[in-house]
């Protein structure tokens, strides 16, 4: 029964096929845009979500603040005032998962014919699991390299490249400002940080040999930041606070009187940054599924002008022995049909416009089955949704004033 | 052959319009048995399209009783009148009324889908049907291929497909040359006379009355004359003189 009635359907969608396939379009771009626009808006919030986790996670960054001396007032970093003491102090505060001080400079560099010049962060071993940093090759340098300054090195990608070219730079010895370095091994690629900078740009040696062999300091034991891993999001807000009043005790800041020193929450601000991609990626998406509730309304339109169109042909069929309910299914089935396969064109087009999207301008683009789903979940209910109506004014009509209509 | 087809028992019927309600019909009294060929005849507005409507249970009489093979037509509800229009009546309408994106094949075996029988056997069936009608060779043509007297054919083809104990046709041959009409009218009293199924048909022409066996006058919504065709003749033609 349910299949003579999809022929029936099918029949007279043939019968115009102009008029099916523009009520289709609607549909078609309708499905195609909200799967293109969700997978564009889901693309960029995948990106911010990658440099988020290159970033690290539950990240804090101590910075030197301001020093007032005499009623001057030097401003944030002017004077180094964080200690490798600092430092170990935070780690004995309850749940801090790792600690590590920094001292960035930038140096040149040579090995063999090349050089480069980079930033050279010193740091403790702690510094690749604050990152979530891993070593593509070669091992990281242990406490004892702290304890002793040793002169070793740790490549980022890019300088690896640029000084080594294809050459395996595990082992080989290159020149800090004319200090031999071992190199124990290359950093996995990081790529672009949120600001756009290159991360894999970056050398990394223990903090003492960079305090005391590559930099030195004015003040000895001083770094530059220092940066806390909390053990998780909910902790860190505890974590922050305990930081402060042990650093402000440690410093001998009296109540009342400004910090020098600033803890940022880095995790908050890009929590931020990937709510904003959120709300843009959800925008795109119901800016996108207005067209497909036109496309629905089009198909009403169509849908009620065949049922007034063809008034006699379901008083023929009313008179020959059909029921309210065949006319209804009918009709139904018909827009149903339209929604269904402009649907599945319109994820046909989406599918291949994100493609193009991605292959024109590099934009990352995530098309996932649940975005896939949806649109056809939706495209069937707004076909039923937008069916019934003209089917029910079909079903109801009276067969002696359907079979005399001219 | 002494079995009810058609009993009808004081059936009105008004119409409401602006000015009120309009009688059309005014206490008919009717009954056609199993095997009868009936013709009904009356000048326009005399109510004899009202009354082959309420007959087809295509709408519904205002008050008075109309049983179908035993059945009170009255009290079915627009369902069940649609069981009954497609398994015991076939309709016969001056326009033809086929579908006209549909083949001749598909007009025929419409009736069919909507009693839920299986494509291979609607097919078989219409097949049957055309054959009967003489038209197999036309079956994958469109109605507007073929001439009025062949698409009549297929309608009668379609009406017949159920099987129906009723045939109701209003004026058949309103849309046909003499000579198809003849055609057409020999096919009907060959299906009353070799199936035995009964026929009620509407008409104004006399001649093409002549097929029937009893003839049934309305005017102005009343019976005025139900009897054999051969005394009608005369009055007929005595009326027309």
């Amino acid at each position: 029964m349910i299949w003579a009635m999809f022929g029936e359907a099918w029949a007279a969608m043939g019968a115009n096929r102009l008029r099916t396939f523009l009520t289709m379009l609607g549909m078609v771009i309708g499905v195609g845009a909200v799967i293109l626009m969700l997978a564009v808006g889901q693309g960029a919030q995948q990106q911010v979500q990658a440099s988020i986790a290159s970033m690290g996670s539950n990240l804090f960054i101590i910075l030197s603040g301001s020093v007032t001396s005499g009623g001057v007032r030097m401003g944030g970093g002017a004077t180094p005032t964080l200690t490798l003491l600092d430092a170990q102090a935070i780690e004995e505060l309850p749940s801090v998962a790792a600690v590590a001080p920094s001292s960035p400079g930038t140096a040149q560099m040579v090995y063999g014919p090349n050089n480069w010049s980079t930033q050279v962060i010193g740091t403790t071993p702690s510094f690749l699991t604050v990152r979530d940093w891993r070593l593509e090759e070669g091992f990281p340098f242990t406490d004892s390299d702290i304890r002793s300054a040793t002169r070793v090195a740790l490549l980022g990608r890019t300088v690896a490249q640029n000084l080594f070219g294809d050459e395996d730079p595990v082992g080989k010895t290159i020149r800090i400002k004319n200090g031999p370095y071992v190199v124990l091994g290359v950093l996995a690629g990081k790529g672009q940080s949120l600001d756009g900078r290159d991360q894999d740009d970056t050398v990394i040696v223990p903090v003492t040999t960079a305090q005391r062999k590559l930099f030195g300091s004015q003040f000895v034991g001083t770094v530059r930041f220092i940066m806390v891993q909390a053990e998780s999001a909910e902790a860190m807000p505890a974590v922050e606070k305990s930081m402060n009043e042990l650093l402000r005790q440690r410093h001998r800041i009296r109540d009342g009187a400004d910090s020098d020193f600033t803890v940022r929450n880095l995790t908050a601000v890009a929590n931020t940054a990937a709510e904003t991609a959120e709300v843009m990626s959800l925008m795109l998406g119901a800016i996108a599924s207005v067209s497909l509730l036109v496309g629905g309304i089009g198909i009403m339109n169509i849908m009620l002008v065949s049922v007034t169109e063809r008034t006699r042909e379901i008083g023929i069929r009313m008179a020959i022995g059909a029921c309210g309910r065949d006319i209804l299914l009918q009709f139904l089935l018909e827009a149903i049909i339209i929604s269904v396969i402009g649907c599945l064109i319109g994820v046909g087009l989406g599918v291949g416009g994100a493609l193009i999207v991605n292959k024109a301008s590099g934009m990352s683009v995530v098309i996932t089955i649940g975005s896939i789903v949806m649109s056809f979940v939706v495209a069937a209910t707004v076909g039923i949704f937008f069916g019934w109506y003209p089917a029910r004014k079909a079903a109801g009509m009276k067969p002696i004033d359907a079979l005399r209509y001219q | 052959m002494a079995e009810e087809v058609i009993l009808i028992e004081r059936l009105y019927k008004e119409y409401l319009t602006d000015a009120g309600p309009v009688p059309v019909l005014k206490g008919v009294q009717m009954s056609v048995s199993s095997g009868e060929f009936l013709a009904i005849m009356g000048p326009s507005g005399s109510g004899k399209s009202t009354f082959m409507n309420i007959l087809g249970c295509l709408d519904v009489a205002t008050s008075g009783s109309y049983l179908l093979n035993g059945r009170d037509v009255g009290s079915l509800d627009r369902d069940e009148l649609a069981r009954l229009r497609n398994q015991v009546i076939g309709f016969v309408f001056q326009g033809f009324n086929l579908l006209p994106r549909a083949s001749i094949e598909d007009n025929v075996a419409l009736p069919l889908i909507y009693r839920g029988t299986p494509r291979a056997e609607r097919l078989q069936l219409a097949n049957e049907m055309l054959a009967k009608v003489g038209l197999a060779s036309h079956r994958n043509s469109r109605p507007n291929q073929i001439s009025g007297g062949q698409q009549q054919r297929v309608a009668i083809a379609r009406a017949l497909v159920n099987r129906p104990q009723l045939i109701l046709a209003d004026e058949p041959t309103g849309n046909l040359d003499t000579a198809t009409s003849k055609e057409i009218m020999a096919l009907f009293a060959e299906l009353n006379a070799r199936d035995g199924i009964t026929i009620v048909l509407v008409t104004h022409e006399s001649d093409i009355a002549v097929y029937a066996q009893r003839l049934v006058r309305l005017a102005d919504g009343r019976i005025v004359y139900d009897g054999p065709l051969a005394n009608a003749a005369a009055t007929h033609l005595e009326s027309t003189v």
